[in-house]
């Protein structure tokens, strides 16, 4: 059963013999493959060929892993569900009426149906966490710089990280070790990930560790959702991790921060695709500014129409100290209060999504519905922390998934934490 | 910016600053759309203002040379191109 999981299916085999020998691995396709096209999931990047790789590509193939192609993405990652591609919707193995969640959800659907061993995705806001959930896979948000973004195709780059969705933590963990470290042509990257071993955190050993619920994103969660999540973190407790109930008032503007924040970063990084350099080409008839907005019009979508306007508009003369100021305030606020919870735990828990696996087309309609489905995922985007969605259970027979968010460069704690759950 | 809509012609001005053409059917669309996120977005008002001090460490590397893309490999994804250069739209 195909579930559209890839846009380009191109095996690039690796001729090293390193820790992913022997294993397949999708890459979403916002991340460059030299000579393979890199959609984006748009119209505007239909023929893209990069002429490189990205940093993560290089490292994936010197470890040894064979890529399986490119999969399937909401267009240029704005979205949660996999509806938005130029291309059509991935479904969701565990269900084909179901969206396998997104922006990374053919990645998720890739491993979730055994397409390939592992998979790449991006998160921005969630869009590695949020697919994971719904596919029943492990992903991981890496801390912001432990993973270079050289070769990404950017959309908010003050979010953005890329990172590695597999059936198992322990399996998550071990390609979170080969993309991790210091890259000389990413300015942002921290050289705290060079010497890892994630991997052997994946011990199922939680004694003694301090596990914070997030009771502010516990109670915004469907009951089907909540009563999965209560009973995964009782079995923590059974297993000897201490728990304790967090609130923090910052939490409830996360997502307007979030979206005024990506929104702007979205306008003013989309501003490179006008069909001269690459993209389509809206033809020579008028100037540069009317060639250069009707080949935007036809390249790009609705969903990515609406962001490059809103984030536009929350920049613009009159508005920026409204929108733009105020969200940096916020998320400079989620971050003293995510610092402050972390000082009297080790990681902090909440359901990754608050709602199970929505039917495809049920949410498209309302944009402001489908932005609040983020709630749980964002604040760790704008604190720069880590964090990992884990398979907690079923309900209705649908995935759920438990997040555990880390202190910055904690990834071992956070794998840890999973690792039992998964149990 | 709020009570339920946005003129459309401030959609049709914002589109013009980011140059995106939009159909008709589009601007009445987003209008509507842009009204219910603008007003989710005024609860940023009750943001109280955060000191923050990010660690900021110099990352400036030195000026050298290094090989970059051939031209072949620049102009590869032009839609138009000539003479070894990109071609585009008359500027004005």
């Amino acid at each position: 059963m195909s579930h559209d999981a890839f846009i380009t299916r191109e095996e690039i085999e690796s001729k090293s013999s390193g820790p992913l020998a022997g294993r397949t691995i999708a890459v979403k396709d916002n991340i460059s493959t030299d000579g393979v096209r890199t959609t984006c999931g748009s119209a505007m990047l239909e023929e893209y060929v990069p002429p490189y790789d990205a940093t993560v590509v290089e490292r994936v193939k010197e470890a040894g892993a064979t890529i399986e192609g490119k999969t399937n993405m909401d267009e240029f990652g704005m979205g949660t569900t996999t509806e938005t591609s130029h291309f059509g919707p991935t479904t969701n193995p565990v269900d084909d009426e179901r969206v396998p969640g997104g922006s990374s959800g053919g990645s998720a659907a890739a491993v979730a149906a055994g397409e390939a061993d592992l998979a790449l995705g991006t998160d921005t806001g969630g869009s590695v966490r949020c697919p994971a959930a719904f596919c029943g896979v492990v992903g991981i948000k890496p801390t912001y710089g432990l993973v270079s973004r050289y070769g990404l195709v950017a959309y908010a780059n003050s979010l953005e990280q890329i990172g590695p969705l597999a059936p198992t933590v322990e399996e998550a963990a071990e390609l979170l070790d080969v993309i991790a470290g210091a890259d000389e042509r990413d300015a942002t990257t921290r050289d705290r990930g060079d010497d890892s071993d994630y991997a052997a955190a994946a011990d199922d050993d939680v004694e003694g560790m301090t596990v914070g619920v997030l009771t502010d994103l516990v109670e915004g969660a469907d009951d089907r959702v909540r009563s999965v999540f209560e009973d995964s973190i009782d079995d923590l407790a059974a297993q000897g991790a201490e728990i304790r109930e967090i609130e923090l008032e910052s939490l409830a503007h996360a997502v307007q921060a979030y979206y005024v924040i990506a929104m702007s970063e979205a306008s003013s990084n989309l501003a490179r695709f006008d069909g001269v350099r690459y993209g389509r080409s809206g033809g020579f008839d008028g100037d540069w500014n009317d060639a250069f907005a009707r080949s935007r019009e036809a390249g790009f979508g609705p969903e990515v129409k609406r962001r490059i306007l809103l984030g536009t508009y929350a920049l613009s003369a009159g508005y920026h100290d409204k929108y733009y100021k105020k969200a940096q305030d916020a998320r400079a606020w989620i971050k003293r209060d995510f610092d402050g919870a972390l000082a009297d735990a080790d990681v902090l828990a909440s359901p990754t999504m608050p709602v199970l696996p929505p039917k495809l087309g049920e949410s498209l309609d309302d944009p402001l519905q489908l932005y609040l489905m983020d709630a749980n995922t964002v604040p760790v985007n704008l604190a720069d922390l880590p964090a990992i969605s884990v398979p907690a259970g079923t309900a209705d027979g649908l995935p759920v998934g438990v997040q555990f968010i880390g202190p910055a460069f904690g990834e071992e704690q956070i794998v840890r934490a999973g690792s039992a759950v998964e149990g | 910016m709020s009570n339920g809509s946005v003129d459309p012609a401030a959609v049709r001005h914002v589109a013009g600053l980011a140059r995106v053409d939009l159909a008709e059917d589009e601007v009445e669309a987003f209008a509507t759309q842009f009204a219910a996120v603008l007003d989710y977005f005024e609860t940023l008002d009750e943001v109280p203002e955060v000191e923050s001090e990010p660690d900021l460490t110099n990352v400036l590397r030195t000026d050298e040379v290094r090989t970059g893309l051939t031209q072949d490999e620049a102009l590869r994804n032009a839609p138009d191109t000539e003479d070894g250069y990109f071609e585009g739209p008359p500027v004005g």
